[in-house]
């Protein structure tokens, strides 16, 4: 069997990189598949865990942590159509619209 | 033979983690991010969660996925594709990366609880009939919220997306 330190050292890798993309890429889009990343590198402990203590709310919380994801990259991907139509720019240091 | 399994999908989709981050084209991304999660739902089957795996398979590679290609192809990227990363300086993102990634390394490879293999307690039975019925019974409440999101978002969606009214 696969032990817990394991799936705990694959989340922190993919964690830090998808925190990396987020920081440091200038693409709106790419910036928001690391959003994706980061969040299922957390699913991966939570689903660990809860089989470490055989216990479904592991399971339950990567299931909602899933929809809500879902949710988010509509938003997301239907503010980012709406800003590429008035503004025509994908780079995240060219939006400062709201910025005082 | 379960370790095996599990080195290989870890150092796959590790690899197309970081081509997801360094990949000059925004499609390149999106179709290693498709890899990537199609390999973490494989170790969600190596997790012993096997039901994970297929919603993993269905709403990240199935729905959002496609939802990111449509955007792309809607978007004219050719312009997009001459900066990778942000001008100016780096140094103190990347700095905080390695302070994170150095300090939950050391936080998780310094305790002896994390390297136990076998699970403290099993679990018998119909699991998935156990995870629906905590899922629908317990967590009904938060279910029904996540359905309201769900439809709030799919509404936001839409209006954002819409053309203005002339």
């Amino acid at each position: 069997m696969v032990p817990l330190s394991w799936s705990i050292l694959l989340g922190v890798v993919l964690f830090v990189i998808g925190a990396a993309g987020v920081l440091l890429r200038r693409n709106i889009l790419v910036v928001l598949m690391s959003l994706e990343l980061l969040l299922n590198s957390v699913n991966i402990n939570f689903i660990a865990f809860g089989r470490y203590y055989a216990d479904f709310r592991g399971q339950i919380f990567a299931i909602f942590v899933i929809a809500i994801t879902a949710a988010e990259v509509a938003v997301a991907l239907g503010i980012l159509v709406a800003l590429v139509r008035n503004k025509s720019t994908l780079k995240v240091d060219d939006v400062t619209m709201m910025k005082g | 033979m379960d370790q095996g399994f599990f080195l290989l999908f870890a150092t796959v989709s590790v690899i197309t983690a970081l081509t997801v981050v360094l990949a000059r084209n925004p499609v390149h991304s999106a179709l290693a991010l498709m890899a990537c999660f199609l390999h973490i739902s494989a170790i969600f089957v190596l997790l012993e969660a096997p039901l994970l795996a297929v919603i993993q398979i269905f709403v990240y590679v199935g729905a959002i996925m496609v939802l990111f290609l449509f955007v792309i192809m809607m978007i004219d990227m050719r312009e997009a594709v001459v900066q990778r990363f942000l001008p100016g300086g780096n140094l103190p993102a990347l700095a905080l990366l390695a302070l994170l990634g150095v300090e939950m390394l050391v936080l998780v490879l310094w305790s002896d609880r994390f390297s136990a293999t076998e699970p403290v307690a099993r679990r018998g039975g119909d699991e998935i009939r156990q995870l629906s019925t905590t899922l629908f019974a317990d967590y009904l409440l938060p279910f029904e919220v996540a359905s309201v999101i769900l439809l709030a978002a799919l509404v936001g969606a839409i209006v954002l997306a819409r053309k203005e009214w002339e």
